[in-house]
């Protein structure tokens, strides 16, 4: 099969440079501080996010000039064609969950919370591609729920390379097995800067630049998604930013 | 618009998956006509026309054809003619026809890309108006009925909106072609057009004999048991399980060269192939079919027959019977595993070059086909132009087999010309050897530099100039294609420096290029006795890339210091320009190192080479280099008509040796560089050691004759084959070497990625590691071992493929295809020649027998390199000489004379062309004389040969495929330089 028809469509339909559809809510959960919910196509993933709140466990742990901030990444059982039984504590989620906090603490003010724990947890319902970008978005949504300051979103998308010449973005769960080396990319999209970049295989260089180019395009059209649902919230949570409604 | 396609996938543990896709439905996909103004397609993509014609009696208006899956997979050939245009194939079609098979996928596409055929691409499943779910009970096969009906209604719905300049009010029409009956009635009843492609075809009034063209899938008659000719086969299911449980085998299946009711399946399970046998064993699979085989019990396990039998135009059925039970004869010794065929898991059906059988009812319709290639059965085809393709080469296409039927039944696909011409003849090898042949195209033209080319300085400043030294190129006579030149100078500390210069054609043919693509899919350049089929464009190999005398080229230098003792001091690599200051033949150099009175710098450079190479070759063989023989001749071609005049095995001078072994110097030292700098994507060529079993009938042959042939490493075969000579026959040892030859692996190229370390090696040679550098234009391996090398040394920049394993081991597949395509083109065109030399001729000549069979002798010609079967015991006929076949120490004995394998035996050879369709060389003993068989010798009596003809009636069938038998000869090349050289020399002499 290829990645890239000759009449320009990919396998689901998409063309090269389309996302996939992403819904999003913000506040799905009244227990933690902050949570949200996000789709990206058939990946479907749960953050929540606890604190700031005093350092759990051994006090040790605390840092004198800012927060401890606490990640953790699950897969659900259920989340993959076949059961998985482990879904805690694998080299891949490990992996994933240092990744994660990578990203996050990129756009934590975190000098704000000295002494303090933020708690951001997460968990895959359904795995199709992905993953990773879908928590990082996820996470955001959640912080900002939780109004903890950040600087700015940060934003995650995937990128391939199709045929050795096409560029593809955010890659589905069928077009990462199909082969093709994989980028992933976490950006904070308003200044630009790259708070994650990670590569399944080797690009040749002469492809690195284009691909990730077109990542961080993702990245800009997802943050305008995300934004537009966290203003769409906030005008259903209440009338905060009552000039949001002429807009 | 979204939607999600859920389908139940089992896995390979067995469990049940539910796998759920996105599957997004879009609003801009257009429908590519000119007259569409609702659509806002870019204008090139607006493929059909807004005012299509066709000459057609029945739809005299303008309309656009949809295909139904089935036309495209049954009627490729149909709609390769460029009768049909204004086509539009849907997604769905090419999504079933890919998934089919994947040959007609490509034909398709072919078709797709040639633009003046107007065959526009409607991806159907991802518009929002023609996507259509799979409903509850609904088949896939159903489903995609009514998607391809969705798909055509909605044309004719959006197409009524535009009327035509024409016919005001109706717009363009849509047809449905389909061959589904069912589907047509349903396209009727909702409103559609719809019509069979016969029906459709035959009322085109343009389009002559395009009927003939139609494959004939749908002949169905109901089948009895009684009138069916073969078994029935499993169905799909029923392979699937049998093989799951163990009770099938798959295998692929490869039929008899020499027996047309014998064949073997190769399986992964079993190590020796399993035999099958007869009619019903065979059970209509073709060669190269993939296939399940049911084992028979071991009682009935039988051994392959020694006889050569060939399917002749009885149609007898007695005949038959009894032709299967002279095969039954079970010898006890050298049973193998027997099966029979019970199913095909997949077919591998190509087109098929060959021949009308003559015909004795005038004006029939139907005619049996007769491929060239004797490993594939006749083919039942009907044509209402007989008279005018009975002299022709044509190809025709299988269709299908029904159990009815005792041959496949088949359509015509296209004529080649007329039988015989050596054009068409050669045409014919070209294409039963799958060689690209056409002209190249206007695109990878493009891509080759501008004439007047010169150097300029920049190119310079990025290489050596190594103008100054007296640098010379040695190559066979005739030679054009020049990509190797050699220097060697006597260094001030008393050693020698010696360069390789090969052309860098890489600098010309840019990776991703047209161009380059082209010359990858060529591979090589295939040398025919008459005619070169170059890989790369004439400018190229001829002129710019090819290191003429005296004058300025680019090379890729490979420069050694070595000491007089010929051990390699130190190695460098760099591009250079370089200009060459002779370029000679093989005999000139020779004369130049032989006439001691000549001592200008060329000749002093040569015998400083030659006596260097000398040493080279002897610690090679030491090291266990084998040193192999095949007979290989050269024609002397007349200039005018290219028809061979005379015959004359080639000669091997001190000087192709002397450039065979610089040219295995650069490619080792080349192959030892690029695996440091790249250890997982180099290009090397290995060639593994032969299994043992490989030598059985080297060591029998050798054992027969007293010669105990050591085969445990490749050192102890080459001193024992060294040892074996018999002072009575001096040709025993070479053919003996010969016979070796074909116990030999083929060499291939891989990438170094994907195999251990110790696989690398190269038995021919006994050398750890190998690969090809040395011949860029004429082999595309070496192109990539240049850049591969011209990135080592930073000469170049690399490019993401050429950094693959996974695309490097994807090209070499083709490489090592096409090589061995080459390889047999090459030998069939020598068969070729070896025929038009013999028209008109009846010789005596030497020849020696080289195996015995049980009802033929193999007979090798050392003069011609021709090997042919003399049949001992005639299918038909009068009485013969009776022959005593004895196993045991294979010969055949008839009266006081026996035959064994190396002996000595005068031949007649003639060319058989009684039948004008079917040439055959005629092999006839005429020494030892044994009464009623041999015949007369030519000088003897030479008015009474035809005559004696007649009398004999020996009814050998063609020989021609024999002549040389690919497959058998696994030749081990004694690399590069010596079996190129003999290529090219075969090359007219003009």
């Amino acid at each position: 099969m290829d990645l890239i028809s000759d009449q320009g469509l990919r396998v689901d339909g998409r063309r090269a440079g389309e996302l996939r559809r992403i819904r999003c809510k913000l506040g799905v959960y009244d227990q933690p501080d902050g949570s949200a919910y996000l789709e990206q196509g058939h990946t479907k993933v749960l953050a929540a996010v606890y604190g700031p709140h005093q350092i759990r466990g051994s006090r040790t742990k605390a840092l004198q000039d800012s927060v401890v901030i606490n990640c953790q990444y699950s897969m659900a059982t259920f989340s993959t064609g076949e059961r998985k039984k482990r879904p805690r504590g694998d080299r891949r989620s490990t992996e994933m969950t240092m990744l994660l906090k990578q990203a996050v603490s990129a756009v934590i003010k975190a000098e704000l919370y000295p002494r303090s724990q933020i708690d951001v947890f997460l968990e895959v319902l359904q795995a199709d591609g992905g993953n990773y970008c879908a928590c990082v978005n996820a996470a955001t949504l959640a912080l900002i729920d939780a109004g903890i300051p950040l600087r700015e979103y940060v934003v995650a998308c995937t990128a391939s390379l199709a045929n050795g010449k096409v560029p593809l973005v955010d890659i589905s769960h069928l077009e990462e097995t199909m082969g093709g080396p994989n980028l992933t990319v976490a950006a904070l999209p308003l200044s630009g800067q790259i708070a994650v970049m990670e590569m399944s295989q080797r690009f040749h260089i002469d492809h690195l630049e284009e691909v990730t180019q077109l990542a961080l395009q993702g990245c800009r059209d997802i943050y305008k998604i995300l934004d537009k649902a966290v203003k769409e919230h906030l005008l259903e949570t209440g009338d905060f930013f009552p000039q949001l409604e002429s807009n | 618009m979204l939607t999600s396609k859920t389908f139940l996938r089992k896995t390979k543990k067995g469990n049940i998956l539910k796998i759920v896709r996105e599957h997004y439905l879009r609003e801009d996909i257009w429908c590519g006509s000119k007259v569409c103004s609702e659509c806002c397609a870019k204008t090139d993509d607006q493929v059909l026309d807004e005012n299509p014609t066709i000459a057609c009696t029945k739809h005299n208006y303008g309309h656009y054809l949809v295909l139904d899956t089935n036309v495209v997979l049954d009627q490729i050939d149909v709609l390769e003619e460029d009768v049909l245009k204004n086509v539009i194939i849907l997604q769905t079609v090419i999504d079933e026809v890919k998934h089919r098979s994947s040959t007609i996928y490509k034909r398709l596409k072919d078709v797709i890309g040639d633009g003046r055929r107007k065959f526009y691409v409607f991806v159907n499943e991802h518009h929002q108006d023609t996507y259509i779910e799979r409903e509850q009970g609904e088949s896939i096969n159903d489903r995609n009925d009514r998607a391809i009906r969705t798909a055509a209604l909605w044309y004719q719905k959006h197409l009524k909106a535009f009327p035509t300049q024409k016919d005001k009010r109706k717009g363009i029409k849509v047809i449905l072609l389909t061959d589904d009956r069912k589907n047509r009635e349903e396209a009727i009843k909702s409103g559609l057009i719809a019509s069979s492609v016969e029906d459709y075809v035959e009322q085109l009034t343009d389009a002559k004999g395009i009927g003939d063209k139609l494959s004939k899938r749908n002949f169905t008659s109901d089948i009895s048991e009684k009138d069916a000719t073969y078994p029935s086969h499993l169905t799909p299911a029923q392979i699937h399980d049998g093989i799951k449980n163990g009770q099938l085998i798959q295998g692929s299946f490869q039929a008899s060269r020499e027996n047309y009711l014998e064949g073997q399946v190769n399986t992964e399970k079993f190590e020796k192939p399993i035999l099958v046998q007869g009619r019903a064993g065979l059970n209509r699979a073709i060669d190269g079919d993939t296939v399940a085989v049911e084992l028979l019990p071991e009682a009935e396990w039988t051994a392959p027959s020694d006889i050569v039998l060939q399917d002749d135009e009885t149609a007898d059925p007695e005949e038959l019977n009894e032709k299967e039970n002279l095969i039954k004869e079970v010898k006890v010794v050298e049973k193998r595993p027997t099966g029979k065929i019970v199913g095909i898991v997949r077919r591998k059906w190509r087109q098929y070059c060959g021949i009308l059988q003559a015909n004795p009812m005038v004006g029939s319709v139907r005619n049996i086909f007769v491929p060239a290639d004797r490993k594939i059965p006749k083919i039942r085809i009907e044509t209402r132009q007989y008279e005018l393709l009975v002299s022709q080469r044509i190809i025709v296409a299988i269709d299908s087999w029904p159990r009815t039927s005792r041959y496949p039944l088949g359509h015509f696909v296209r004529a080649l010309g007329k039988i015989g011409d050596k054009e068409t003849e050669n045409e014919v090898l070209l294409l039963e050897h799958d060689v690209p042949h056409s002209k190249f195209s206007d695109l990878v033209l493009s891509f080759l530099p501008k004439m007047p080319w010169i150097i300029t300085p920049e190119d310079l400043k990025q290489r050596v100039d190594l103008r100054g030294i007296d640098i010379c190129s040695v190559d066979p006579p005739g030679c054009t294609d020049i990509d190797d030149a050699l220097h060697c100078r006597p260094l001030e500390n008393g050693n020698y420096e010696v360069g390789v210069h090969i052309a860098d054609v890489s600098h010309f043919i840019r990776p991703g290029t047209a161009l380059d693509n082209e010359a990858a899919s060529r591979a090589t350049t295939v040398y025919l006795v008459d005619k070169r089929i170059d890989m790369v464009p004439e400018l190229l190999s001829s002129n710019l890339c090819s290191l003429r005398g005296n004058e300025e080229r680019f090379a890729f230098s490979c420069v050694w210091e070595i000491t007089k003792d010929a051990k390699i001091i130190h190695t460098k690599f760099h591009k250079s320009v370089i200009c060459s200051k002779a370029a000679m033949t093989y005999e000139e150099a020779q004369n130049i190192i032989d006439d001691k009175s000549q001592n200008h710098s060329i000749a002093v450079s040569l015998r400083g080479l030659n006596s260097l190479a000398k040493i080279l070759k002897r610690r090679r063989i030491e090291n266990g280099a084998l040193v192999l023989a095949s007979p290989e001749i050269r024609f002397q071609v007349d200039s005018e008509t290219h028809d061979p005049i005379d015959v004359e095995a080639k000669k091997m001078r001190e000087t192709n040796s002397m450039v065979e072994e610089f040219m295995l110097l650069a490619n080792i030292s080349v192959a030892e560089k690029i695996l440091q700098e790249f250890p997982e994507c180099a290009l090397l060529r290995r060639h593994p050691v032969p299994p043992l079993p490989n030598f059985d009938p080297l060591i029998k042959a050798g054992r027969n004759q007293g010669f105990e042939i050591d085969v445990s490493s490749g050192k102890a075969l080459a001193d024992s084959l060294d040892r074996a000579h018999k002072s009575d026959n001096p040709y025993f040892n070479t053919m003996l070497r010969i016979l070796a030859t074909r116990c030999m692996m083929q060499a291939v190229y891989f990438a170094s990625g994907m195999l251990q370390q110790e696989e690398f090696f190269h038995y021919g040679l006994a050398a750890p590691i190998y690969t090809h550098f040395t011949s860029p234009i004429r082999r595309y391996a070496d192109i990539i071992v240049h850049r591969l090398l011209a990135a080592c040394i930073g000469a170049d920049k690399t490019y993401g493929d050429l950094l693959n394993k996974q695309k490097t081991q994807e090209c070499c597949h083709n490489l090592n295809y096409r090589n061995r395509m080459a390889q047999y083109a090459g030998r069939a065109s020598v068969a070729l020649h070896t025929h038009l030399f013999f028209r008109n001729k009846i010789q005596d000549e030497e020849g020696y027998v080289l195996f015995v069979r049980k009802n033929a002798l193999q007979i090798l010609i050392p003069k011609y390199g021709l090997e042919g079967t003399l049949y001992l015991v005639p299918a038909t006929g009068q009485p013969t000489a009776n022959f005593v076949y004895n196993e045991e120490d294979q010969s055949q004995r008839c009266g006081n004379i026996v035959f064994h394998a190396f002996d000595p035996v005068t031949v007649q050879l003639s060319l058989d062309r009684s039948n004008v369709q079917h040439e055959k060389l005629v092999l006839k003993m005429v020494k030892p004389f044994i009464k009623d068989f041999s015949v007369p010798s030519v000088q003897a009596n030479t008015g009474d040969a035809v005559a004696s003809d007649d009398k004999m009636d020996l009814d050998v069938p063609q020989t021609l495929p024999e002549v040389e038998t690919p497959s058998k000869r696994k030749e081990s090349e004694t690399e590069t330089a010596q079996s190129k050289k003999s290529k090219k020399k075969k090359k007219s002499k003009n």
